[in-house]
């Protein structure tokens, strides 16, 4: 027969100092964990849900990122002709030739001069938004072609200084005017300045693309447009699918937060168990009479471990619930980083996932048996006699 | 000196909960110590710095570049001591993951303004005299077996194709603080091959490095320099060296203070524990505690014996731990000598781990010792166990 459940609970309340105690420690160990792991998906989901699957990129060959690639215009020219291209409304093709660079450009609410971080300028023509559809337009308007004016992303204009509406910024000897704000949700393009093409190229005197973006005509036909791009002898370029290329971008950071995430827990974990096994030790010493009379009564020696393990059980799962409903704050939160592979700014937020929840409450649980087993063993092997007795 | 051996006593009554909590508490200690050394690790670059050298880029950001005709204008501007330029190369070795930074450099002036790179002079000599020569630091050359000689092939990112380079010399850094992981080769062996391959590129460079009379000139040097290329097609930003460092880790900010955050959070995990220790310990001795009071013992004597048992746990926990920071940290730097080329426990940290502790000790001794003066006497003398 098992001891009740409510034996457990009514234990844990009883001492409710000790049990808050070690239920915090546990949360705060949980909470590290969460938050590290929903950094990391944020960060991925951020990039991967930048690129859509029927999108190509087409960089120079050995560029990881559109910055450091560079693509002459006759190269592009070549590309532009690629037969698995789709057509747009009005016959054209989807097509956009893009030039990406990055600027320093002050955050904003810091004073010292060295607080710059790296943000992408954009390049674009009139079809690179067709092919982006998460990219909206929230407030103002958009670019005139072939003029000094530019759009930006919705997290820039809420990290940086002087990219208000109305609001000028001074590159290449000109006077850039800021007409609209985007937004292009959970996307990597809200970290970035849109204008037009040909305008920055001229003003960065740097005549030459880095990179193009196509829709395929067709999903499968990728592969031949990749081959089509990478056998070419006048070409030295690559091909990527877009989401291919984002989730590259993202490979390192989000492989190191996930190394420092673990690391850390399993260190924190440490601290937690011991707190844990500290509370049911305890709770064992004091209840040595209550273990020798439930003995007596005719509870097994497996029943009263059971107990005990619920017991620790019960600390872990409520720890990792404390822990996860704080963590769920976290989703509230962007961070804004620089992304060491490209180099420039990336905003992204906290993302909880199912898995996340999932594991972190998994975490928890092994956290509290842990915890309790050598416990609740002492417990269980204890002679009647000498149980009664000590009481 | 009784007072110490009650609170030894004291202390170490119940052998299996002080145990595990004196383990906890180093384990933390060790974590935080180690956290806190990473955050030193980031910022090594930046330590290392000097003021009295000054760093010349585009405004526009760090990917433009600057015309080689500005080094003469430079030269000419009074407190100017010695100009150097080069190019962040952004070679890879064989793989991505085997990440080292490369330059080209003007390697006669470079190597007089870092005197911190210690080159013996046959090696100096053998690098000058060849155009493909290459420089590399003792830890990169141990991490890939490179001998002097050796053929070393990188693929261009930045700039396309594969590119040969013969190590010519190793350095080493003047003392431990020096990055050894760089990699150093002739800006003219980019330069001519890039007026082959694209003209339009060549005869331009990332950065100049300058190098002052006397460290206290570089602000007003600083604003020579940027005065005259005003207006000009590319604009500079000239910074003190350390300034420049700042810069890059700034824009990794949010991670920095992320790990920073998780430092405290670690020290409230302990704290956690800790509290909940002191408290079972004073539950079981309320019936002490009442005796004491009976003895005319005050609340303040109780205090002193709860806070006191308090601090022997924590002070012996963080001893431990501080002790074990070292073989720690050098394993642990070991494995990431790739990301962090400089590790050091830094004495700061031990005070960090000092102040942790005590702060530990004290916040976990709060609510038990409030709990034991409250008690009545005759509410403590009746409870038991």
């Amino acid at each position: 027969m098992a001891v009740p459940l409510s034996y457990s609970m009514r234990n844990l309340w009883k001492r409710r100092l000790t049990t808050v105690l070690t239920v915090s420690g546990m949360a705060l160990v949980v909470f590290v964990f969460a938050a590290v792991l929903m950094m990391a998906e944020g960060l991925q989901k951020t990039l991967v849900d930048t690129g859509s699957y029927d999108n190509v990129v087409v960089v120079r060959k050995g560029s990881s990122s559109e910055v450091m690639s560079g693509i002459a215009r006759l190269q592009a020219s070549i590309v532009e002709m690629l037969p698995q291209m789709a057509i747009g409304p009005g016959g054209r093709r989807l097509v956009a030739k893009e030039v990406v660079i990055l600027i320093a450009l002050q955050k904003r609410g810091e004073r010292k001069s060295s607080s710059h971080s790296n943000v992408v300028v954009r390049g674009v023509q009139e079809s690179s938004l067709l092919l982006r559809p998460q990219v909206k337009l929230v407030s103002g308007r958009l670019f005139r072609p072939g003029s000094s004016e530019v759009i930006v992303g919705n997290s820039i204009a809420k990290g940086f200084k002087g990219v208000d509406l109305q609001g000028t910024l001074n590159w290449g000897m000109r006077r850039w005017t800021v007409v609209g704000v985007f937004d292009a949700g959970n996307t990597g393009f809200s970290s970035e300045i849109w204008g037009d093409a040909d305008q920055v190229m001229q003003a960065f005197r740097r005549p030459v693309y880095s990179s193009i973006l196509f829709r395929l005509r067709d999903p499968d036909a990728f592969e031949a447009a990749k081959k089509a791009v990478e056998t070419d002898p006048r070409l030295t370029l690559e091909a990527k699918r877009e989401t291919r290329y984002y989730l590259d971008q993202s490979e390192v950071m989000a492989k190191f937060l996930r190394i420092l995430g673990m690391s850390l827990t399993v260190i924190f974990s440490i601290g937690a168990v011991i707190g844990a096994m500290i509370t049911m030790y305890s709770a064992v010493a004091n209840r040595i009479g209550e273990i020798g009379t439930m003995r007596a009564l005719g509870f097994r020696r497996l029943s009263i471990l059971a107990a005990f393990l619920a017991e620790s059980l019960l600390l872990g799962f409520i720890g990792g619930i404390a822990g996860l409903f704080f963590a769920s704050f976290m989703q509230l939160i962007t961070v804004s980083t620089v992304n060491f592979q490209t180099f420039s700014e990336l905003a992204f937020r906290f993302t909880l996932s199912g898995p996340i929840a999932l594991q972190a409450m998994a975490f928890s649980l092994v956290m509290g048996l842990v915890g309790g087993l050598l416990p609740a063993l002492r417990a269980a092997r204890m002679k009647i006699v000498e149980a009664l007795r000590a009481a | 000196m009784m007072l110490l051996k009650i609170l030894f006593r004291n202390a170490f009554r119940n052998r299996l909960r002080s145990g595990l909590t004196i383990m906890g508490i180093t384990v933390a200690i060790l974590a935080f110590g180690l956290l806190r050394t990473v955050i030193d690790a980031w910022y090594a670059g930046v330590e290392s710095a000097s003021v009295s050298r000054l760093v010349t880029r585009n405004a526009i950001s760090i990917i433009f570049q600057l015309p080689l005709a500005y080094r003469e204008k430079i030269r000419q501007i009074e407190g100017v001591k010695h100009v150097s330029y080069g190019n962040w190369f952004g070679g890879v070795y064989i793989e991505e993951k085997n990440f080292f930074p490369n330059f080209c450099v003007e390697p006669k002036t470079y190597m007089t303004i870092y005197p911190e790179f210690v080159i013996a002079p046959g090696e100096m000599k053998a690098f000058l005299a060849d155009r493909k020569g290459c420089v590399a630091g003792r830890k990169l050359a141990a991490r890939f077996g490179w001998r002097i000689g050796d053929t070393i092939t990188l693929k261009g990112t930045i700039y396309p194709g594969n590119w040969e380079f013969v190590l010519r010399g190793i350095y080493r850094g003047r003392d431990q603080t020096i990055d050894e992981s760089q990699f150093f080769f002739h800006w003219d062996y980019l330069n001519e091959t890039l007026k082959q391959a694209s003209p339009q590129r060549a005869d331009h460079v990332g950065f100049y490095i300058i190098s002052v009379t006397r460290p206290d000139l570089s602000p007003e040097v600083a604003l020579a320099i940027d005065s005259t290329f005003k207006n000009s097609l590319a604009e500079t930003l000239t910074e003190t060296e350390k300034a420049f460092n700042l810069g890059f880790i700034a824009m990794s900010g949010a991670i920095v203070t992320a790990i920073q955050m998780v430092s405290f959070v670690v020290i409230l995990i302990i704290m956690a524990v800790v509290a909940n220790t002191m408290a079972m310990t004073t539950r079981e001795r309320i019936g002490d505690y009442a005796i004491m009071k009976t003895m005319g013992f005050g609340g303040g004597a109780i205090a002193m014996i709860i806070f006191g048992e308090s601090l022997v746990i924590a002070l012996t926990g963080s001893l431990a731990g501080m002790a074990l920071t070292y073989p720690a940290a050098a394993a642990f730097g070991h494995s990431l000598s790739n990301y962090f080329p400089i590790f050091l426990v830094s004495r700061e940290t031990l005070w960090l781990d000092l102040l942790a502790a005590l702060l530990i000790a004290f916040c976990a001794a709060i609510i038990p010792t409030r709990h034991a003066i409250r008690v009545g006497i005759a509410d403590g003398l009746r409870r038991i166990g």
